[in-house]
């Protein structure tokens, strides 16, 4: 629990459920009859609707992106570090607008929802939802509320992505696309770890098919297994040099700690398979709270959505003909030591734009945090997006 | 605004597509875009500099000259910008070759070494030149290829590029006849419109 609410917070927030009775079309060529979401809002949204600005989720993120759900929450939304009053994203001067997915597992219709046509829980039946099925989702939930055009709509990795669509899908409806250690479409690498982590979930002899909900079970041994990888793969060799190697006597002078980061659990090796190092503990640990709060299935349906992005399959395989109408600006951010999305990712997409004649700025951040580093306070990243911001509000608040 | 830009700004077609190569804080661009209405692409390293474009609302991308500029295709922009950069960077006469692929016209700005400041500096001296205008010592300057005038006409001649106009200042950005007569004598600042 926070000692009390820091006074850069949104405060206690509460999330509201919207209901969309209009069939949705889907890429796969299903449709899905009615869905809900659940949003997050923050800020007030001025006079002229013109100040409204989404926020994209990544993998595992949710709408709870900013502020305490109650009194006794002990953490604050996922990306609580930029949403704020006199945070980057300020919610002094926008209206900011956060959702859980349709397929997610934190209140949105998803896998772990009944389906109406059976009566009995989706799960595997749930359909495979894409970015592009996502982005018309956000289309609708913004005609919902109002908003004609977002001031901004802003994402990181898989929520970058969503950005992206965004501006090849509806170019008329935001004025500045804000993409953060994204990548134009999944590399082979990156496709072969979602392939890893999917193969322990439906492995696990908990799995039944996707049907574990039926069974009152769970794979909660697949899930954790899952994360772990995954987990890895947001992590740098140096950050977790630094977090595991706090022991070390001596850390040389390039400040990368001086045993690799093999702090010892228990100060001595087991000579067994029991957990040995720091780095082992704190993967379990990460997995199993990620299994306590996460569906299966919807991990399945989020890695299946990353893997088939590709905006360019539309425009013959070229990215800049892909924004060829679009109309926003663009912000552009990457972090040096990010190897799932890496720098070169990003000025894949920079450069697609600059041949598309579009208005783009792009930033490479030096961080340690690797893809993680997105969801962290790196002053430099913090600084730019915060002043990029600023204009924003000045453009669509005069 | 430096007295150099605004000379630059009249050879800047309205509404055209610029690109700026080492933009610095972005203040010609934003002039640029004020005064000429143009859609404007900053090369900068700096990440202070970076900060400063983007609070002028500058379109800025983080990317050093010295590499690869294989990423701009040709002609894909009208007009491309070095200005008092030309004398910083690894290989001149290669970015030289680059922006001219890019841009379908290019504006060169450098402090002309043939000032004869500069030459009395050296002779009378014999040490090389310091002074408010080129305030670094040899072992710190970031200015590593340093060239006069003629040197510059000399390279345009040898690789056959069109002098589209050329203005030498002092320090006073101003153009006198006396300049004109002897520009790489006088001229403090050497201003290059040219072409393929």
């Amino acid at each position: 629990m926070p000692e009390s609410i820091p006074e850069n917070s949104v405060g206690i927030v509460k999330p509201q459920c919207l209901r969309f009775d209009e069939p949705l079309e889907l890429r796969s060529g299903k449709q899905i009859d009615s869905y809900e979401l659940m949003i997050e809002t923050y800020g007030e949204l001025n006079a002229a609707r013109s100040n409204a600005v989404l926020i994209c989720h990544a993998l595992s993120g949710d709408h709870h992106a900013a502020g305490y759900h109650s009194e006794d929450d002990s953490k604050p939304g996922w990306w609580d570090t930029c949403i704020g009053p006199g945070k980057p994203i300020d919610t002094n001067h926008f209206f900011v607008v956060s959702l859980n997915n349709l397929g997610g597992c934190a209140g949105s219709t998803g896998p772990s929802s009944i389906n109406p046509a059976t009566g009995k829980f989706y799960g595997p039946d749930f359909p495979v939802v894409t970015v592009r099925d996502w982005v018309k989702s956000q289309a609708r939930l913004a005609d919902r509320l109002g908003i004609a055009q977002w001031a901004a709509v802003i994402g990181g990795s898989l929520g970058g992505m969503q950005v992206m669509r965004w501006a090849i899908s509806y170019p008329q409806r935001l004025r500045h696309a804000v993409i953060i250690a994204a990548a134009p479409k999944l590399s082979a690498q990156n496709i072969a770890f979602n392939e890893v982590a999917r193969q322990s979930i439906t492995a696990d002899p908990n799995f039944h098919d996707g049907r574990y909900l039926e069974f009152g079970t769970y794979p909660k041994k697949g899930v954790m297994l899952a994360r772990m990888v995954g987990h890895i793969t947001y992590l740098s060799d140096s950050a977790m040099r630094d977090k595991f190697g706090k022991e070390a006597e001596t850390p040389n002078s390039a400040n990368i700690s001086g045993n690799f980061g093999r702090d010892l659990r228990t100060g001595q090796l087991s000579f067994g398979l029991n957990v040995d190092f720091q780095v082992e503990s704190y993967l379990h640990y990460q997995g199993e709270r990620f299994s306590e709060r996460f569906d299966a299935n919807t991990y399945l349906l989020m890695t299946k959505a990353l893997d088939y992005f590709d905006p360019t399959v539309d425009y013959e395989g070229s990215l800049s003909k892909a924004f060829e109408k679009s109309d926003c600006r663009f912000l552009l951010m990457s972090f040096s030591s990010d190897w799932r999305f890496p720098p070169e990712r990003s000025r894949e997409i920079v450069n697609a734009l600059l041949d598309a004649g579009k208005q783009v700025s792009y930033l490479e951040i030096e961080a340690d945090q690797g893809h993680d580093a997105f969801l962290l306070p790196v002053p430099r990243y913090m600084d730019a997006l915060h002043t990029y911001l600023q204009r924003v509000s000045d453009e669509v608040n005069a | 605004m430096r007295p150099d830009l605004d000379i630059i700004q009249h050879w800047i077609r309205p509404g055209s597509r610029v690109l700026d190569l080492g933009c610095g804080d972005g203040s010609l661009l934003e002039y640029l875009k004020i005064h000429r209405d143009v859609s404007e692409i900053g090369l900068e390293i700096s990440p202070e500099k970076i900060q400063k474009c983007l609070a002028r609302g500058v379109n800025v991308i983080e990317q050093d000259l010295n590499k690869s500029l294989a990423n701009f295709k040709d002609k894909s922009f009208d007009t491309v910008l070095l200005t008092q950069t030309l004398q910083a960077v690894s290989y001149p006469d290669v970015l030289i070759d680059e922006m001219l692929r890019i841009g379908r016209n290019c504006i060169v700005t450098f402090p002309n070494f043939g000032h004869w400041r500069a030459r009395l500096y050296l002779t009378t001296k014999g040490r090389m030149p310091v002074s408010n205008f080129m305030p670094y010592q040899w072992y710190n300057t970031p200015n590593i290829h340093f060239c006069t005038v003629r040197d510059f006409d000399v390279l345009c001649r040898e690789k056959q590029i069109k002098i589209i106009s050329r203005t030498v200042v002092d320090h006073l950005h101003q153009g006198r006849w006396r300049i004109k007569l002897w520009p790489n004598m006088l001229g403090e600042t050497a201003i290059y419109h040219i072409s393929r």
